[in-house]
C-alpha cells in the first residue's frame, strides 16, 4: 500500500499528536515519525475527524519539533514478523531484538490485534498441567490452555511462585512435550524483577525455549499497550501455526492498565472507576481471549499473568475487570505470607473455572472433585471458628469447633505451605485425606462412603 | 430542497466504533448502512442536520475518510423462520458455524455478509387444512407447520401487520425458506407472496393481543429457586454477581433443566470458552422433562467479550426478538443474557463517543429506559393470529456490578424492572457454597402465584414448608450475630438445634453441585420430599430436647449426615430411599427417647 508522508504537526499533547489537513489516512493504521539523528518512534492512528488525524506515539512526544517532524503513514496496521528463530530470543515490544542478534526475517507477518477466535472453533481445554503445588493442582487445578492471572499484592512472593511453576509444571499426557515454549511479555517490569526471571529462564534451562518481549518500568508507557499484543501475536504463530504449547507470562497487567488509563485521560475520554477509561474490559478481553487452543491446531495458549492489586484491594477495578475476564484467579494472602506460608495462596479466594472438567475419573482421580470440596467445606469452617476465637477465646470454643478450628492450622501449615519442593498431584491429593482422617467422620459430608472406606478407613488400616 | 441523490455518500469521521457519515439521500435512524468498500454493517444512531453518525458492528480498522457508504432503507433486522433452533449466531445473527465454513479458518474476519438461515435446506411443510382459498388471514394466523427440530413442531405463521386474501397455499412437501408457499392478495389488490421465514426489525417488540397475569413456575430443578425464589413462565429475574460468583453456572443450569420449551442463551460480551462449553454439552444432554435432546430446543447467541462493542448492544434486540417469535407460534420461552452489564457498558462506550451527557459511572441518561424496555418485552400473552394461542418469554439476566457492589447503575435499574432478585453473595461463593443467592438478600415476587398454583399440583404444602425452613434460617441469622460474640456453646439448647438445622438446610438442601451427575438437576417431589424430612428431624428434636434431651445427642445422630447427603446419594426418582431416610429419621429419635427417657 502506497505510504504517505507530511511534514509537521498541528498539536502535540502527552502522548497525542495531531496532524491535519491531510487524506488518505486510514483507521488504526501504523506510522513512524523521523526525526533527525535519532530512531524513529512508531505510532498509530487512533481517531480521524475529517482532515484532522489523532495519533497515539509509542514512545511519546518529548523533543518533538512542531513544525520539522516527518511523519510516514505506512497504509497498514502494525505487523510483527514471526518465525520460529524467535523462540531464544529478546525483543522490545515493536519485535526488534535487544540481544544484539540479527532482526527477525520472514515471509509471515501478523497484525498485532490478532482477530477473534470462532467458539464454534475452540476446543474446551481439559487437560490438567500439573504444577507440583498442591494448593493449586488439589484445590484450583490449571488447565491447558487456561487464562489465569495471579492477584498479588506489592511484596509478596509472586514471582517465586511463577518461577516454581515454571521449574515444576508438567502437562498430562505430555505428546510433544519437546514442542514447549513460553512467550514473556515484561510490562512495566523493574530491572530488579526483570533480572530474576531472566536468571529464572537460565537456571531451569527454559531459556532457549523463551521469547522475551521486554518494556520496562523505565521505557514509555504508551509503548506498554502494544506489549502483550506483540507476545501474544507470537503465541498465536508458535501454538496454532507450529503446534507448540505455549505458556504467555504477562507481568504485570497493572502497569499496563495505568499506561491504559494515562492514554485514555490524553484523549478525554469519559472516564469510569477510579479514572480507567470505560473500555477497558474490552480491552482486556482483547489480550486475555487469545489464550485457548483451537481445532486443527495441535498446540495452545496458557496464559499466566502477575496483577498487582493496587493497596491488596481485589475490588479495585484492574483487578476486578479481570476477574470478570479470566478462568479464575490465584490469589496471594499477605497475612499468610506474614505468618511465612509459602506459597501464601487464599486457596478459598482463588478459583479455577475449569478445573470441573480437567479432574476427576480419567483425569486425575476419581475421588478428587469430592475432596476438594470436602478440604474447601472445612477449611472455611475452621477459618469461621478461628474468627470466632479471635473473639471469645480458643478455650471457649465447643469440641467439634476446636476440631474445626485446629483443621484450619494443619491445612494451612501442611498442606499449602509447601516451600519450594514439588508435590505430585497424587501426593498432594493424599494429603489432603490425612489432613481429612483428623475430622470425625460425621463432618465429612461432602464425600461418599465408599471414599471414606477407601482412603482413610482402610488406609487406617494398611498403616496399622 | 433535499441535496443531489448524486452527491456521494462518504465517511468524514472515524472514532472509535462509530464513523459519521454525509450525503446520504436521506437520512433514516436505525438504518442499516454498510460502511467501507468492504461493506461494514452499520446502523444509524444519531443524525444531525446533514450527519448521520453510524454504529458499526465490525472493527473499522483500514477505513479512510470519504470511503463510500452505502444506505440499504432496512432496519436492523431478524430473519425468523425454521432453522434457528440448535444453531449459533454472532450480535448480528451470522452463523458462526457458517462462517468458519466460509474463512476455512479458526478466526472471525471482518465484513462477512451471510444470510441467518440457510436458503438451501429443505423443510416439509404441512399446511393448516382449515385455510381455503378465498380465507381472509391476518398477522399470527398459522398457515401451516414444520418439524424444526426433533423436539419442536414450528408453526409458520403469517407476519404481524400482513394480512388479505388467501389465493393459494402449498400442499404438503419440501421447501426452501424462501420459497413462496402462500400468495394473498392485499387489501391494496397487490398480491403477496409468503415463505417459510419472515423478517422484523429487532428494536420493534412484535405485536400481541394481550399481555396475562403470569401463572405457572418455570420449573428449574435447583431447589433454592424452586423452593424459596421461583420464577414462572413469561417471568423476569435477575442474577447480580460479582466474578465468580456462579452467574454463568447458574444461567447454564437453567438452560439445561427449565421446563421451557425453547431456550435462548445470549453470551453478551463474555467467555469464549463458555459458549464452546455450552455447544459442546448440550448436545449430549437430555431434556428432563421430555426427554428429547436438550440442543433441540436452545439458539445460542454468542458475542463474547472480545467481537466489537456495538454488536454487543445488537445482541439482546436479536435474542429477545427470536424470543419473540417462537412465542408468538405458541411456546414458552426462556431467555437468559450474560451479561446485561456488558451490553449497559457497550451503551456507555457508545454514548460517549456520541459525546453524550453521562449520568452516573458515565452511563447515559437513558440507561434505566432502554432496560425497562428490554423487561417489557418479556411476560405471558395471548398471541396475535388464529387459532387462539398463549405464549410466553421469561427473561433472566445476570449483572456483573463492578466490585460486586449492588447499588452500582446497572443493578439499582434492573431491580425496578424484575420481579425476582437472586443476589448472588461473593462470601458463599469463596467458602464454596453454591448456588451462592443469598437467601436473606434475595426475593421472589411471585410466591402468591406459585402458591396458588401449587394447590391445584397437589403440592398444598409447598407455601407451608417454605416458610418453616425460611424462618429457621432467618432465626438462624440472628442466632449467628450471637454466636459470633459468645459461641454457640452459650446458647441453650432449643437455639443450638436451630444452627444445626439450618446448617442441615444450607448444606443439604440450598446447595447444589451442577456437576454432580444427580444433584444437577432434583425434581420438584424430591425437593419436597427433602424438605419433608429435613422439617420431620426438626420437629422430633425439637420434643426431644424440650424434654431436656442434649443437643450432642443429636448432632451425633448419622442421620445428621444423611440428611446432608441425599441429594446426591439418592437417585432423583427413588422414592422407596427416601421414604427409608424417614423411617431413619423417626427410629433415631424414637431410640433416643426410649434410652434415655424422653418424651418424643
Ligand atoms: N452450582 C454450582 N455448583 C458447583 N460449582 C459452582 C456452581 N456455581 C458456580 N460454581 C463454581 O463457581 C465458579 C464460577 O462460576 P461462574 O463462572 O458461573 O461465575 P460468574 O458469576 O459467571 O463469574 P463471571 O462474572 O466472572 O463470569 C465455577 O467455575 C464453579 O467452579
Ligand atoms: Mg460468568
Amino acid at each position: 500500500m502506497a505510504r504517505i508522508t507530511v511534514r509537521g504537526v498541528s498539536e502535540i499533547r502527552g502522548p497525542i499528536i495531531i496532524i491535519e489537513g491531510v487524506t488518505g489516512i486510514r483507521m488504526g493504521e501504523y506510522l513512524e515519525v523521523n526525526l533527525p539523528n535519532k530512531p524513529s518512534r512508531k505510532g498509530r492512528v487512533l481517531a480521524i475527524e475529517e482532515e484532522r488525524v489523532i495519533i497515539l506515539l509509542y514512545q511519546g512526544t518529548y523533543e518533538l519539533e512542531k513544525d520539522e517532524i516527518e511523519t510516514e503513514f505506512f497504509g497498514r496496521t502494525m505487523q510483527l514478523f514471526v518465525a520460529e528463530d524467535m523462540i531464544g530470543r529478546v525483543f522490545n515490544s515493536q519485535g526488534e531484538p535487544l540481544d544484539g542478534l540479527p532482526s527477525i526475517y520472514s515471509d509471515e507477518y501478523r497484525d498485532i490485534n490478532g482477530s477473534p477466535i470462532n467458539p464454534t472453533s475452540r476446543i474446551y481445554p481439559r487437560d490438567y498441567i500439573e504444577t507440583g503445588i498442591s494448593s493449586i493442582d488439589s484445590m484450583n487445578t490449571l488447565v491447558r490452555g487456561q487464562k489465569l492471572p495471579i492477584f498479588t499484592g506489592a511484596g509478596l512472593p509472586n514471582n517465586l511462585l511463577i518461577g516454581q511453576i515454571v521449574k515444576q509444571a508438567r502437562i498430562a499426557g505430555a505428546e510433544g512435550a519437546d514442542k514447549f515454549a513460553i512467550v514473556f511479555g515484561a510490562m512495566g517490569l523493574t530491572m530488579d524483577d526483570y533480572i530474576y526471571f531472566q536468571r529464572l529462564f537460565e537456571e531451569t534451562g527454559t531459556l532457549n525455549k523463551v521469547v522475551m518481549f521486554s518494556n520496562l518500568a523505565s521505557d514509555s508507557a504508551a509503548e506498554r499497550l502494544i506489549t502483550p499484543r506483540v507476545a501474544l501475536t507470537t503465541a498465536e504463530y508458535l501454538a496454532f501455526d507450529k503446534g507448540y504449547h505455549v505458556l504467555v507470562i504477562l507481568s504485570d497487567i497493572t502497569n499496563y492498565c495505568q499506561a491504559l488509563r494515562e492514554i485514555s485521560v490524553a484523549l478525554e475520554t469519559v472516564p469510569s472507576r477510579k479514572g480507567f477509561p470505560g473500555y477497558m474490559y474490552s480491552d482486556l478481553a482483547s489480550i486475555y481471549e487469545r489464550a485457548g487452543i483451537i481445532e486443527d491446531s495441535k498446540g495452545s495458549i496458557t496464559l499466566l499473568a502477575n496483577l498487582t492489586m493496587p493497596n491488596d484491594d481485589i475490588t479495585h477495578p484492574i483487578a476486578d475487570l479481570t476477574g470478570y475476564i479470566t478462568e479464575g484467579q490465584i490469589i496471594l494472602d499477605r497475612s499468610m505470607h506474614n505468618r511465612g506460608i509459602y506459597p501464601p495462596i487464599d486457596v478459598l479466594g482463588s478459583l479455577s473455572r475449569l478445573m470441573k472438567d480437567g479432574i476427576g475419573e480419567g483425569y486425575t482421580r476419581k475421588d478428587h472433585p469430592s475432596l476438594s470440596n470436602q478440604l474447601y467445606a472445612s477449611y472455611a469452617e475452621g477459618l469461621d471458628k478461628r474468627r470466632l476465637a479471635e473473639v471469645i477465646g480458643k478455650k471457649e470454643l465447643n469440641r467439634r469447633d476446636q476440631i474445626l478450628y485446629e483443621f484450619a492450622d494443619k491445612f494451612e501449615d501442611n498442606f499449602v505451605n509447601q516451600g519450594d519442593n514439588y508435590r505430585s498431584i497424587v501426593d498432594s491429593l493424599n494429603l489432603g485425606w490425612s489432613l481429612l482422617s483428623n475430622l470425625p467422620e460425621t463432618e465429612l459430608t461432602k464425600v461418599s462412603e465408599d471414599l471414606i472406606l477407601e482412603h482413610i478407613k482402610n488406609k487406617g488400616a494398611d498403616s496399622d | 430542497m433535499p441535496h443531489s441523490a448524486k452527491e456521494r455518500a462518504r465517511i468524514v469521521t472515524i472514532k472509535g466504533s462509530t464513523v459519521e457519515v454525509r450525503g446520504l439521500s436521506s437520512y433514516r435512524m436505525g438504518e442499516i448502512t454498510y460502511v467501507g468498500e468492504e461493506k461494514l454493517i452499520g446502523e444509524i444512531i444519531e443524525i444531525e442536520r446533514n450527519f448521520a453518525t453510524v454504529q458499526v458492528y465490525e472493527p473499522l480498522e483500514g477505513l479512510k475518510i470519504n470511503d463510500p457508504v452505502y444506505p440499504t432503507g432496512k432496519s436492523l433486522s431478524a430473519e425468523l423462520g425454521p432453522g434457528l433452533l440448535s444453531n449459533i449466531f454472532d450480535g448480528i445473527q451470522r452463523p458462526l458455524e457458517q462462517i468458519k465454513k466460509i474463512l476455512s479458518s479458526s478466526f472471525i474476519q471482518r465484513g462477512i455478509h451471510i444470510n441467518a438461515l440457510d436458503r438451501y435446506k429443505n423443510w416439509l411443510f404441512e399446511p393448516n387444512k382449515d385455510l381455503t382459498k378465498g380465507h381472509l388471514v391476518k398477522g399470527g394466523d398459522v398457515l401451516g407447520s414444520v418439524q424444526e427440530t426433533e423436539t419442536i413442531k414450528s408453526n409458520i405463521i403469517v407476519p404481524p401487520n400482513t394480512n388479505g386474501e388467501l389465493l393459494s397455499i402449498q400442499e404438503k412437501g419440501e421447501f426452501k425458506i424462501t420459497d413462496p408457499i402462500v400468495e394473498l392478495k392485499g387489501s391494496d389488490k397487490e398480491k403477496k407472496e409468503l415463505t417459510l421465514m419472515h423478517e422484523w426489525p429487532v428494536r420493534v417488540a412484535r405485536p400481541f393481543l394481550k399481555k396475562l397475569p403470569v401463572s405457572e413456575p418455570l420449573v428449574t430443578g435447583q431447589r433454592i429457586i424452586d423452593m424459596f425464589f421461583p420464577i414462572t413462565k413469561g417471568g423476569t429475574a435477575a442474577i447480580p454477581g460479582g466474578f465468580g460468583t456462579g452467574k454463568t453456572i447458574l444461567q447454564h443450569q437453567l438452560s439445561k433443566w427449565s421446563n421451557a420449551d425453547v431456550v435462548i442463551y445470549i453470551g453478551c460480551g463474555e467467555r469464549g470458552n463458555e459458549m464452546t462449553d455450552v455447544l459442546r454439552e448440550f448436545p449430549k444432554l437430555v431434556d428432563p422433562h421430555t426427554q428429547n435432546p436438550l440442543m433441540d430446543r436452545t439458539l445460542l447467541i454468542a458475542n463474547v467479550s472480545n467481537m466489537p462493542v456495538a454488536a454487543r448492544e445488537a445482541s439482546i434486540y436479536m435474542g429477545i426478538t427470536m424470543a419473540e417469535f417462537y412465542r408468538d407460534q405458541g411456546f414458552n420461552v426462556l431467555l437468559t443474557a450474560d451479561s446485561t452489564s456488558r451490553w449497559a457498558e457497550a451503551l456507555r462506550e457508545i454514548a460517549g463517543q456520541l459525546e453524550e451527557m453521562p449520568v452516573e459511572e458515565g452511563y447515559p441518561a437513558y440507561l434505566g429506559a432502554r432496560l425497562a424496555n428490554f423487561y417489557e418485552r418479556a411476560g405471558q400473552v395471548v398471541t396475535i393470529g388464529s387459532p387462539y394461542r398463549e405464549g410466553s418469554i421469561n427473561i433472566t439476566a445476570a449483572i456483573s456490578p463492578p466490585g460486586g457492589d449492588f447499588s452500582e447503575p446497572v443493578t439499582a435499574n434492573t431491580k425496578r424492572f424484575v420481579k425476582t432478585f437472586w443476589g448472588l453473595d461473593s462470601n458463599l461463593a469463596n467458602r464454596k457454597h453454591f448456588p451462592s443467592i443469598d437467601w436473606l438478600n434475595s426475593y421472589s415476587g411471585y410466591i402468591k402465584v406459585i402458591e396458588e398454583w401449587a394447590l391445584e399440583a397437589n403440592l398444598e404444602d409447598w407455601g407451608r414448608y417454605r416458610q418453616e425452613m425460611f424462618t429457621i434460617l432467618q432465626k438462624d441469622d440472628e442466632l449467628q450475630h450471637i454466636a459470633e460474640l459468645i459461641g454457640s456453646k452459650a446458647l441453650p439448647a432449643d437455639e443450638q438445634l436451630i444452627i444445626l438445622v439450618a446448617d442441615i438446610i444450607k448444606e443439604g438442601f440450598l446447595q447444589q453441585n451442577a456437576f454432580d451427575k444427580i444433584d444437577s438437576f432434583c425434581p420438584i417431589e424430591k425437593q419436597m420430599k427433602m424438605m419433608k424430612l429435613m422439617l420431620l428431624f426438626y420437629n422430633r428434636a425439637e420434643v426431644l430436647i424440650k424434654n431436656g434431651c442434649p443437643i450432642s445427642l443429636i448432632i451425633g445422630l448419622k442421620t445428621v449426615q444423611i440428611l446432608k447427603r441425599m441429594k446426591e446419594d439418592v437417585q432423583n426418582d427413588n422414592i422407596i430411599q427416601m421414604n427409608k431416610i424417614e423411617d431413619y429419621i423417626h427410629t433415631d429419635m424414637e431410640e433416643l427417647g426410649s434410652k434415655y427417657g424422653y418424651k418424643v
